[in-house]
């Protein structure tokens, strides 16, 4: 970074009502590790820092039974079993290893592989890779919603449809998709569902064997775990999955995942899953009710704001909302004490904005204008408030410096306007 | 990302905020970019008719804080030119003076495009304005 260029601070500091800025409220890119997740993590990397592995020594069978416990409280918050529960270093290594994995295991009886256009990158992206090796990749469309038409899912199975992949819930709108249905689907016709449920674990009730799931990508750091650590579900009945592993070696996870397993982040997605499995009701109807604080504040406040994405099937933290007139980035400088993001990609060289809000139909304009908020575990009513009253002030400001604004109250319509192309 | 000091000052305290009548024969208005891509600048100017000297310049902008700085900036360095000086300013002075990393270079050129098209926007209504006037004479 160049010495003209101001870094960005980092140390709290006080703010009105007690609060501490900035505020944290990205909660979808990553969230703070538990204090209890983390006191649940230490001792795995000094005293107790065995190979899991080691089978003939106590360290290792101490790593072994931390692990094996952690298997238990992740099976238990989503329905499975133990040996249902696959180590990875992340969702996008499970995302990975469950899509490649069933492509190579089952390509005898297909090359055929559906997903979604809203989909991570880690899943849309292994699928352009398989499509390089001879696989056809049906990315369905979604509705206005953000929610994927069954009837087009249906439509678009073939016999040689090997697998279905559509996450249960989005990163950058919180749309919450109809997992059982799609499962029920699949299971019909004998193929394999898998769900990257990186922002729905620990977030809401899923029941892999309810929700007809046979492979789910995990991510700890996104439910207060650290980062680093994930796990892919693999079904073991009903019907039994099987992948090719991509990571070759000592044999590790049942000869799915070779590596030596990482004890402390396994020890903390556990206890991440533990804590979960515990106050999920009370801590999703806390979520949704400061989420709903934050939509009724502004929208109360500020006129023309479209919030992006269903609000009925939706993560209880997650808020997207487009404020015409006003581009997301300057918006985040203006508040710069407030950690959110934006669907405007003006940092990035292709200029593009959100391809999940293009899927929706959102026009560019608008998501060049979108924040997504990220409200989490630690955050209060008063940076709720906060947060609300500083975006209005800054909407309002930018307004007034807006030309598209100034037409629109002066009546013209931005659609018919002939924009000079640069 | 982080901003130079210069962009920060710019966006937070935006120089010749606001609009002028368009409508006036001594105003040229540029309009360019567009929402799709982003950015979109309005810049106006306001000429001395005896001296060919810009005498008011006021934006708006819609776009990231580098874009409010450039356009921002463009006012500022237009006051005070002649309608060919200022014509003669260039981005790359744009990206100078406000430290733009590569990726905010099309913020400047459209800073550029909007001086330009303000000027063009004045120049062609004088062409106008002076036949309106010799037509209404020729009348009489």
């Amino acid at each position: 970074m160049s010495t003209d260029v101001k870094a960005t601070n980092f140390e709290l500091r006080e703010g009105p009502n007690g609060i501490k800025l900035p505020i944290y409220m990205d909660n979808h890119a990553t969230t703070p590790v538990d204090p209890r997740v983390l006191e649940e993590m230490l001792p795995y990397f000094t005293d107790k820092f065995g190979n899991a592995a080691s089978r003939n020594h106590a360290f290792g069978w101490t790593a072994e039974e931390a692990v094996e416990s952690a298997r238990e409280r992740i099976a238990k918050l989503v329905g499975a079993t133990t040996k249902e529960i696959i180590f990875t270093s992340g969702a996008t290594e499970s995302d990975n290893l469950a899509i490649k994995g069933v492509a190579e295991m089952y390509r005898e009886k297909g090359n055929h592989i559906i997903t979604a256009v809203t989909e991570h990158k880690a899943v849309l992206d292994t699928c352009k890779r398989l499509e390089k090796y001879g696989y056809r990749v049906t990315y369905l469309p979604v509705q206005k919603d953000g929610l994927v038409d069954l009837d087009d899912l249906k439509r678009s199975m073939d016999d040689k449809t090997i697998l279905v992949t559509i996450m249960a819930a989005n990163n950058e709108i919180g749309v919450l998709q109809p997992w059982t249905d799609i499962g029920k689907l699949c299971h019909e016709r004998g193929v394999i569902f898998h769900t990257d449920a990186t922002q729905a674990v620990g977030k809401v009730p899923i029941d892999v064997i309810k929700q007809n799931i046979d492979l789910m990508s995990i991510s700890a750091h996104k439910m207060y775990g650290p980062k680093g650590v994930g796990a892919l579900y693999v079904r073991r009945k009903n019907p039994r999955v099987q992948i090719s592993p991509i990571i070759d070696g000592g044999g590790h996870e049942r000869g799915m995942r070779s590596g030596t397993l990482n004890v402390p982040g396994i020890a903390g997605l556990g206890k991440a899953c533990a804590i979960a499995s515990e106050e999920m009701p009370k801590e999703s109807c806390q979520l949704a009710g400061l989420r709903n604080r934050l939509r009724g504040r502004i929208t109360g406040r500020l006129d023309e704001v479209y919030i992006n994405g269903s609000m009925d099937h939706r993560l209880p933290g997650n808020l997207n909302i487009s404020f015409a007139y006003v581009e997301g980035e300057s918006l985040l400088m203006g508040i710069n004490d407030i950690a959110v993001s934006s669907g405007s990609a003006c940092t990035s060289a292709t200029l593009e904005p959100s391809y999940v809000l293009k899927a929706l139909g959102t026009g560019d304009d608008l998501a060049h204008s979108s924040i997504r908020f990220g409200i989490g575990r630690f955050n209060t009513e008063a940076e709720v408030d906060y947060v609300a009253d500083r975006v209005c002030e800054t909407v309002e400001r930018l307004r007034e410096l807006s030309p598209l604004y100034e037409m629109a109250k002066e009546g013209v319509d931005l659609k018919n306007v002939k924009w000079a192309a640069e | 990302m982080a901003y130079s000091d210069k962009v920060l000052d710019h966006y937070s305290n935006p120089r010749n905020v606001g609009s002028l009548d368009k409508a006036s024969p001594n105003v040229g208005t540029g309009l360019v970019g567009a929402p799709e891509c982003g950015d979109v600048m309005k810049l106006q100017i306001k000429v001395n008719p005896e001296t060919n000297i810009i005498e008011d310049a006021k934006f708006k902008t819609f776009g990231c804080g580098s874009a409010i700085a450039s356009s921002s900036l463009a006012t500022e360095w237009v006051k005070g030119k002649t309608v060919d000086e200022a014509l003669a300013i260039k981005n790359t002075e744009i990206v100078k003076e406000l430290s733009l990393p590569p990726v905010k270079i099309h913020c400047s050129v459209l800073a550029e495009d909007a001086i330009r098209a303000a000027i063009h926007d004045w120049k062609k209504k004088q062409g106008v304005a002076a036949e309106v006037p010799e037509g209404s004479r020729a009348s009489h």
